[in-house]
């Protein structure tokens, strides 16, 4: 049975998307998606320097890989947009990620800015992933917007903190049609893999492989994660109350309406 | 409101007795604490804290790595104007210097721009002494509009601005600020700048918040050590700018940490700032500010930059001369306004920055 995740047409067979910030040298960049084997990519624009002439991030990308620029650095939703379509005419493609961020304390989006930015490039024909705070409502307006994936931050940008919005992320996941995609704070393999558990679609992880001592192999294990989370949640995990279902012994609450009529 | 009203406040803080109290567990919570308030600042900057410099620097590098990466991002100077009507004694481009006065024309600026970018550089910051009549603004502004086409960000150390000549910058794409106010203590200050614009301490201290108020995209602020105490200037200059962080959330804010070199005058610093004084503050900054960009220069010397570049710096210039058009000028006629320490090629610098493991990172802003 295949598994396929399918975003904008695109079928990706990997579940696992990469950041390309933070690395130590770029050309890591090439062994990490080889290891991986992921299919997306993000790219901030702003640090793709395309007449440079030392190496180029994009050199690193094999061609198997969709490229999602963002927009790091855009402080409004015109900002976003004005990004997005340099993106594109820099060959980036039309896929974008939205990032608008208005904190630089802790690195967290701006909701509302983002859904002006989603409004407007959906009707200019990208394929837009909106990086957001997970908030049910404004999710689905940026689904009427037609955006064509969410992706609610799992803690603030770089933290390595893990799924801190866990319950944010799973009412988004139980209510939102489109994918759900966990991006930012995920620090280790383990936290991927309990975002796949409770049904997200997958993850993005840049820092918590960037500055692994073993990127490369830092990598193969996220994608590993990503896997066994995805295939526990395909697989019908027992609920944690289950077991009180199977094994109790008594009915404290109900007990009683066995009894009914026997006092009588 | 401005900065001002809150230096006043902690200028009634008792700081040697807070330095001199200060106890082993006082630091020890600092380092491990999630985020620290002033006084645990105070205490990050105490002489105490020296002792416990190698947890100190864990902390910061820990921090450094987690919210910057493995990258640190370099940029290169450009002077374009030393002409000065400022009388700073501890500045080369002071008016009562007799050094040969230099401003580069536009012909001359391009021929400096183009080979700066043929380096590789994307990000410049162009330098001017004080005078508002030799290089005004609309001389910044040309200049400006020349550097736009090859670079990517084009920051600003020049005189301070009013908030309408800021915009005016911005419009034409300028992205960054760089404004030291050199000392903090205002009486030093007015010691230290008898006679010239820079006098006035006030319009100094809030031409940061004039640009952000305009949409300033960074700014980097710090104090010029060796002038007063520098426990407390790095104070100011920490809480100078989370005041700043914390008002203008959607700019980015950096901090530099410049100590006074030799330069034509001789002067004499009052303070010496040491390395291992450099290093507590560097790392007591970034424990305090976790985002904040920080700043090193080329005028220190090239085996501490490279020690510092693991413990908390994230910005470094690189192939600098302090000298007007002192990128192509064959044989150097123009005087530095300072010495510059680390004179490696950007080559060596790169490489040197790759074994290290860290990516150096040219262009990080696009110009749209």
């Amino acid at each position: 049975m295949t598994d396929s995740l399918i975003i904008a047409g695109k079928e990706l067979n990997s579940r696992l998307f990469i950041g390309t910030g933070k690395f130590s040298r770029k050309d890591l960049i090439g062994d990490v998606l080889e290891q991986s084997q992921s299919e997306v990519v993000t790219v901030a624009l702003r640090r793709v320097d395309l007449d440079s002439k030392d190496d180029n991030i994009l050199d690193y990308i094999p061609k198997r890989c969709q490229i999602m620029p963002n927009t790091s650095g855009a402080r409004t939703a015109d900002e976003a947009v004005r990004i997005a379509r340099l993106a594109k005419a820099c060959g980036c493609g039309n896929w974008i990620k939205i990032e608008v961020i208005n904190d630089n304390k802790y690195l967290l989006p701006d909701n509302l800015e983002t859904l002006k930015a989603v409004e407007t490039l959906v009707k200019e024909g990208f394929t837009v992933l909106p990086y957001m705070s997970p908030d049910l409502s404004m999710a689905k307006r940026m689904v009427s917007a037609g955006a064509a994936a969410i992706m609610p931050l799992g803690a603030p940008i770089g933290t390595n903190r893990g799924i801190k919005t866990k319950e944010l992320v799973r009412i988004m996941i139980d209510e939102i049609t489109i994918p759900i995609i966990v991006d930012a704070g995920l620090g280790r393999p383990s936290e991927a893999a309990v975002c796949m558990e409770i049904g997200a679609s997958a993850v993005l992880v840049n820092t918590a492989i960037a500055t692994a001592e073993n990127p490369a192999k830092m990598a193969k294990s996220f994608a590993l994660a990503v896997r066994a989370g995805r295939l526990a949640y395909l697989s019908g995990i027992t609920p944690k109350n289950k077991r009180n279902l199977i094994a109790e012994p008594s009915s404290p609450l109900t007990g009683f309406l066995f009894n009914e009529g026997k006092d009588s | 409101m401005s900065y001002y009203p809150i230096l006043q406040k902690y200028n009634g803080l008792d700081f040697q007795n807070i330095f001199d109290t200060t106890t082993d567990s006082d630091i020890e919570r600092a380092i491990s604490a999630e985020s620290i308030n002033e006084l645990a600042l105070l205490h990050l900057l105490s002489i105490k804290a020296a002792s416990k410099i190698e947890s100190i620097a864990e902390r910061s590098k820990e921090l450094t790595t987690q919210y910057f990466g493995k990258t640190i991002s370099l940029y290169t100077p450009i002077y374009l104007s030393n002409y000065c009507t400022n009388k700073c004694p501890y500045c080369g481009f002071n008016a009562s210097s007799k050094i040969e006065r230099k401003q580069l024309t536009e012909i001359e600026l391009e021929r400096e721009a183009e080979f700066i970018s043929d380096q590789g550089f994307q990000h410049v910051i162009i330098l001017t002494g004080e005078s508002k009549q030799i290089a005004p603004l609309s001389y910044i502004e040309s200049c400006v509009k020349i550097l736009k086409k090859r670079f990517s960000s084009i920051s600003i150390e020049i005189y301070p601005l009013t908030e309408t000549e800021y915009k005016r910058l911005i419009d034409l794409g300028v992205d960054g600020l760089t404004l030291y106010q050199e000392v903090y203590n205002q009486s030093i200050y007015k010691n230290l700048h008898q006679g010239g614009a820079k006098e006035n301490y006030l319009f100094r201290l809030n031409a940061p918040e004039r640009a952000l108020s305009q949409g300033m995209r960074t700014v980097s602020i710090g104090a010029l050590l060796g002038l007063n105490n520098w426990r407390k200037e790095v104070f100011f200059a920490a809480t100078h700018a989370r005041y700043l962080q914390d008002k203008f959330s959607s700019s980015e804010i950096s901090i530099s940490t410049p100590r006074i070199q030799p330069q034509v005058n001789q002067f004499k610093p009052e303070v010496i700032v040491s390395n291992r004084d450099l290093v507590q503050i560097i790392t007591a900054l970034r424990i305090f500010l976790p985002r904040v960009g920080i700043n090193l220069s080329t005028r220190e010397s090239r085996a501490l930059r490279d020690n510092l570049i693991r413990l908390g710096v994230t910005k470094i210039s690189a192939q600098s001369s302090t000298a007007v058009g002192g990128h192509t000028a064959s044989n150097n006629t123009s005087s530095p306004q300072f010495e510059t320490a680390d004179k490696r090629s950007l080559k060596e610098i790169k490489d040197h920055l790759l074994n290290c493991g860290y990516q150096p990172v040219f262009k990080d802003w696009v110009s749209f």
